[in-house]
């Protein structure tokens, strides 16, 4: 299922406790470190897949998909950092591994990877960053003052 | 859970931004007048400054009073997010300082506020940023003033004080065909009554002392970014290494955020031009009533430019909504809910009539400002445009006999009421010049 709407992609977030994210970089000025260090210091359990970096921060990074699953079980979402080109493969590697969602961050639209994906019973959100969309339900983009679209007259929990 | 719902205009200048408070559930938006913020660890400390995650530092940097102030904005034009500044000037330079430096080049109509020519054409210069002024500051004539250093094209939507009708769009395309953003001061305008990103605008900047405030308190700007631009090579200050974070690329890491974040982070802090928890408090008490206000006073003044264009006084009027205006089109396309509450008109006497006027008007205040609830008028020539040579006059045009009027909220038969006895006045001092 294509998650389009501000309602679903918080829902997820909402239920979402462990990322893996491909690409996760161990250079503190790359996105994917933004990212990484954001979703670690709001509460998820986050595990970085790159097989060219050992560690971030000295916490293990692993080289596939298959190898954190093994350590760490099903995670709720994949993040992807990777070129659109190379997706299509990422998005088989998160069906094998049973993952429950796959998140592609900002210009990941690949149209075959996200159908796979689809089709194979993953929620899918693609062109959106993780840290952004959590931000924009739990403050974050309010307090840097960009638009969050939340109008609401309820206490935010 | 919210649902999923493209709330309107006045809704979200009530909601947006200001939710009610998640601690003390105060509805109002508290003002949090606190210089720093305790930080949670010494971790927490170091992603805040090196901007991995959001919160507070500095209120030069962001304050909740504040930021709550820029989402609104943010949500009224249509944009991504806002940065606020103490003045509409700040957010001027605010907007120019994020994209260009020292050896860039920006294209502007000279259709501008006296003050905004001056800080172009003096200040700006002096910083090593060549701005051309370009008359009448329609497509064509602005697209033949870019060079290859060219880093943006500014216009005000409604231009001070002659009413000049940009043409966003068209201004747009040629900006976008240059690789370069459209910057539109949108003051005169307010976002209720034009919100120029819908028409291709990126980068809008306000004096929020103006409509926003709307009555004549709060010195304050504000910057409005659309996200759509898509900022490259073009713009090294957002797509090369920060020396300021480390090597960061704005563009690489922020992506569609990039321009806000370093308006914030580099800009804001670096020049720190602020804007006080406190004044923005009032602007969002401001903003709440933004759409009835300009309801009101866009109706009122309609009625007296129609009133003073009847009248044996007047010369002539510019009222950007008259059937008259050869830019009716322009109006209709951009200002299809008022063409605003500030207009020009020349009195048959000359220099000598417009001063006798407005020294006999009593409701009417004589002042340097626009946008407020109550009615002002002013003398352009010998004030807000004084600055300029009569060179830059005759092109922002400015002519002697101009007055400048901004209606406000009274009742309209009052202020017409007013007119009359100070036209009564000016035609007396007329009348004896002219024997």
């Amino acid at each position: 299922m294509i998650l389009r709407t501000p309602a679903e992609r918080r829902e997820l977030l909402d239920r979402t406790k462990t990322v893996f994210m491909v690409g996760a970089s161990p250079n503190h000025v790359r996105p994917s470190y933004f990212v990484y260090r954001y979703l670690l210091s709001h509460g998820f359990a986050v595990y970085g897949v790159n097989p060219n970096a050992a560690s971030i921060d000295g916490d293990p990074c692993y080289s596939s998909l298959a190898a954190c699953a093994q350590a760490h079980g099903v995670p709720d979402v994949v993040d992807v950092f990777r070129r659109t080109e190379e997706v299509v493969a990422v998005a088989r590697d998160a069906i094998a591994i049973g993952a429950k969602a796959i998140w592609f961050q900002y210009g990941v639209i690949n149209e075959e990877a996200i159908r796979i994906a689809d089709e194979a019973g993953l929620f899918v959100v693609y062109d959106r960053c993780m840290k952004v969309e959590h931000a924009r339900f739990h403050g974050g983009l309010t307090m840097t003052g960009m638009n969050s679209g939340v109008i609401s007259s309820r206490r935010r929990p | 859970m919210s649902a999923d719902r493209e709330f309107g205009f006045s809704t979200r200048a009530l909601h947006a931004g200001t939710p009610p408070d998640p601690i003390t559930g105060a509805r109002a938006t508290p003002i949090v007048m606190s210089a720093s913020y305790v930080f949670e660890s010494t971790e927490h400390a170091a992603n805040l400054y090196s901007l991995r995650t959001y919160g507070n530092i500095y209120t030069r940097i962001s304050n909740p009073t504040v930021s709550a102030f820029e989402e609104k904005m943010a949500s009224l034009e249509g944009g991504l997010g806002a940065v606020a500044t103490s003045s509409g000037h700040a957010a001027q330079l605010v907007a120019v300082l994020s994209i260009a430096q020292s050896g860039d080049h920006i294209v502007s109509s000279a259709n501008l506020y006296g003050g905004s020519v001056t800080q172009f054409s003096v200040a700006f210069k002096r910083l090593g940023i060549d701005v051309t002024l370009v008359a009448g500051g329609d497509p064509d004539g602005m697209r033949a003033a870019i060079r290859p250093n060219t880093k943006a094209l500014y216009v005000e939507t409604i231009g001070n004080p002659q009413g000049t009708i940009a043409d966003i769009a068209g201004l747009a395309t040629v900006a976008h065909a240059a690789g370069v953003p459209l910057i539109v001061d949108n003051t005169f305008a307010s976002p209720y009554l034009c919100r120029p990103i819908e028409h291709g605008g990126d980068i809008i900047v306000h004096s929020a002392t103006k409509f926003i405030c709307g009555h004549g308190t709060v010195m304050a700007g504000v910057v409005v970014e659309s996200g759509k631009f898509t900022w490259g090579a073009k713009h090294p200050l957002l797509s090369t290494p920060s020396p300021g974070y480390h090597g960061m690329l704005f563009t690489e890491t922020f992506g569609e955020y990039a321009f806000l974040m370093r308006a914030r982070a580099e800009v804001l802090r670096d020049f720190g031009p602020c804007l006080s928890p406190f004044d923005a408090f009032l602007l969002i008490q401001g903003l709440e009533t933004l759409a009835v206000r300009m309801e009101r006073e866009t109706s009122s003044a309609a009625t007296i430019a129609a009133h003073l264009e009847k009248h044996e006084g007047v010369a002539w009027v510019r009222y950007p909504g008259s059937a008259s205006n050869p830019q009716h089109e322009l109006v209709r396309k951009y200002l299809p809910r008022g063409a605003g509450s500030i207009f020009t008109f020349g009195l048959g006497g000359g220099r000598a009539a417009a001063v006798a006027f407005i020294e006999s008007l009593q409701l009417w205040s004589h002042l340097a400002n626009v946008g407020d609830a109550k009615s002002l008028v002013i003398h352009p020539a010998s004030t807000t445009h004084a600055q300029l040579s009569e060179d830059e006059m005759e092109r922002a045009g400015v002519t002697p006999d101009m007055v400048r009027v901004s209606v406000g909220l009274e009742d309209v038969d009052d202020l017409i009421w007013d007119l009359d006895r100070a036209l009564a006045a000016a035609s007396k001092v007329a009348g004896a010049a002219a024997r």
